[in-house]
């Protein structure tokens, strides 16, 4: 066995590989919630059940309609993006001038609705979704073995973080999004529909939840809790980044991944609650957090 | 004849009848009337609290709720959204000047879409502030309190508005700027601007308006003609103070 200074790098390097894959998941979903809280200045509790729903899709799609990983990972968070944009539409707008508590009431609600429906359509059990093909396999590197699926998901959902964070910070599009988040009133009196760009960034945020939903569906079991248990460290991830924080959710969220990672490796009782321990770390020496904007 | 029409009928470009504006529970304006010719830079004149900045902002809807009527370029504007207006020509430079923190000066800029076709080009814009132009790569607060105010009035210029809603723009600025905000809004007049400027500073008014509102407790007590500031001083004494 390698081992290094009494480091098994193996199982090392496995948790690493384990931490950068959650870290992944994190990412896509701290990013999808800074940017509604930039905007629309809510806390979208619904982007677990979000991202459940993201995965579901992806199963019921393979197995009732026969579409395939790769149109789910195009159609579904479209789907799901969509399903958000009803959602902001009927329920969020009409209380988007009351106290904040109220949207981040609806959707817990929201949450728990679909995650009631899940429940009992499919059973908290769960399903598995059948790997894709082309991604089958992995390849040997002189530590550790890396699953194909694995480095996929490494790959990809930092690519959509990478575009995403320049849509933001760099094109036109995302001044009008960085601007709306400060002063949004102002940016409509310039004849911005900013009604609008708030229900599509809704719409893209959620997007987001899909499709890191669809990346999971062939690694997790496919629960209808799935999306409850990862919100939690998720939200810690965004505080600790720094609320509203689009290169900060990112870079944290893949972050916390490795530091969970590690933890699991170093100390393994301590892995469910570093997170949290960062967090509130990070609030008693920087409450703004890390990438945050002190107020 | 058709044109002598056109232009006769394109000469007001702005008329506020009994307008009531409310923030929440707070009842601001009580029925205000005023008309805008074009070409026009009229001025709101008043103490804090008069209504006069409730005023420009209850034309862009950005006021709790609205009574009364607003037309602008002939179009009944109560209902419509605050995005609708400014694509009316309408350019509202807010009182704290709006830059956007996030944003450098080039993307402050850059950020109102067009509203008509007839903007300054950044060239123009650079041109007429040249400061903006070696800044240009700044994040928009960095700058000095001038220069933000110069960068609020270049990107209402870039989007071809023409009625330009200028709230204090002159508050806190050196006097040497004053002037230049002077020499702008010249320009701009000549260039057949509408201008309705919310103003403290009643001797960067005086000269260059041709035609004040003076407000009090949400009313307008009076309507003043270039020509007749000397004979009302004692009026204008009574309602500013000055």
């Amino acid at each position: 066995m390698a081992t290094f200074f009494d480091i098994n790098l193996f199982a090392l390097f496995g948790q690493l590989l384990i931490g950068l894959i959650n870290g992944s998941f994190y990412a896509l979903l701290a990013l999808g919630l800074a940017i509604i809280f930039g905007l629309l200045k809510i806390i979208n509790f619904s982007q677990g059940a979000l991202y459940m729903l993201g995965a579901f899709a992806a199963w019921i799609a393979l197995n009732y309609l026969g579409i395939s990983y790769w149109w789910a990972l195009i159609l579904v968070p479209l789907a799901v993006g969509a399903f958000g944009i009803v959602i902001e539409r009927t329920l969020i707008r009409p209380i988007a001038n009351e106290d904040h508590l109220y949207s981040l009431l609806l959707t817990f609600g929201i949450a728990l609705i679909l995650q009631g429906l899940f429940t009992h359509w499919y059973g908290s059990s769960g399903l598995s979704y059948a790997m894709p093909e082309a991604l089958k396999g992995g390849t040997r590197l002189p530590f550790m073995y890396l699953p194909n699926y694995r480095a996929w998901i490494i790959v990809f959902s930092l690519l959509v973080c990478a575009c995403t964070w320049f849509m933001i910070e760099k094109t036109r599009l995302g001044a009008y999004l960085r601007a709306g988040t400060e002063n949004a009133q102002l940016m409509q009196a310039f004849g911005i529909n900013v009604p609008l760009l708030v229900t599509l960034t809704y719409g893209f945020g959620v997007g987001l939840a899909g499709l890191a939903g669809v990346l999971a569906a062939p690694i997790y079991t496919v629960s209808p809790d799935m999306g409850s248990n990862i919100l939690i460290v998720v939200f810690a991830i965004v505080v600790i980044g720094g609320m509203g924080s689009i290169g900060g959710a990112i870079i944290t969220g893949l972050a916390m991944g490795i530091v969970e990672g590690l933890t699991k490796y170093f100390y393994p009782e301590a892995s469910n609650t570093v997170i949290f321990l960062v967090m509130v770390l990070v609030l008693l020496i920087k409450p703004a957090g890390l990438f945050g904007k002190e107020a | 004849m058709s044109t002598a029409l056109k232009v006769e009928s394109n000469r007001e470009k702005l008329r506020i009848n009994g307008l009531h504006a409310f923030y929440g529970e707070s009842h601001i304006l009580h029925g205000i009337d005023m008309t805008v010719n074009q070409g026009e830079l009229v001025t709101l004149l008043g103490r804090n609290g008069s209504g006069r900045s409730t005023t420009l902002r209850a034309i862009m809807n950005m006021v709790g709720k609205r009574t009364g009527s607003i037309v602008i370029n002939g179009r009944e504007t109560l209902n419509m959204a605050s995005h609708k207006i400014a694509h009316l020509g309408i350019g509202f430079c807010p009182e704290e000047r709006g830059i956007f923190s996030s944003l450098n000066v080039e993307e402050n800029l850059m950020l109102p879409p067009k509203v008509r076709s007839e903007g300054m080009s950044v060239e123009e814009i650079y041109d007429m502030f040249p400061n903006l132009a070696e800044r240009r790569k700044s994040q928009g607060t960095k700058l000095s309190g001038g220069e933000q105010q110069m960068l609020a009035m270049a990107r209402i210029l870039r989007t071809g508005a023409n009625i330009l809603l200028l709230d204090e723009i002159t508050e806190g600025l050196a006097p040497v700027i004053v002037q230049k905000l002077a020499e702008v809004l010249t320009k701009l007049k000549e260039r057949g601007l509408t201008t309705i400027l919310v103003e403290q500073n009643f001797h960067f008014a005086a000269p260059i308006a041709d035609r004040h509102y003076l407000m009090e407790h949400g009313h307008m007590v009076a309507e003043i003609e270039a020509h007749e500031l000397k004979e009302k001083t004692e009026l204008l004494n009574t309602y500013l103070g000055v």
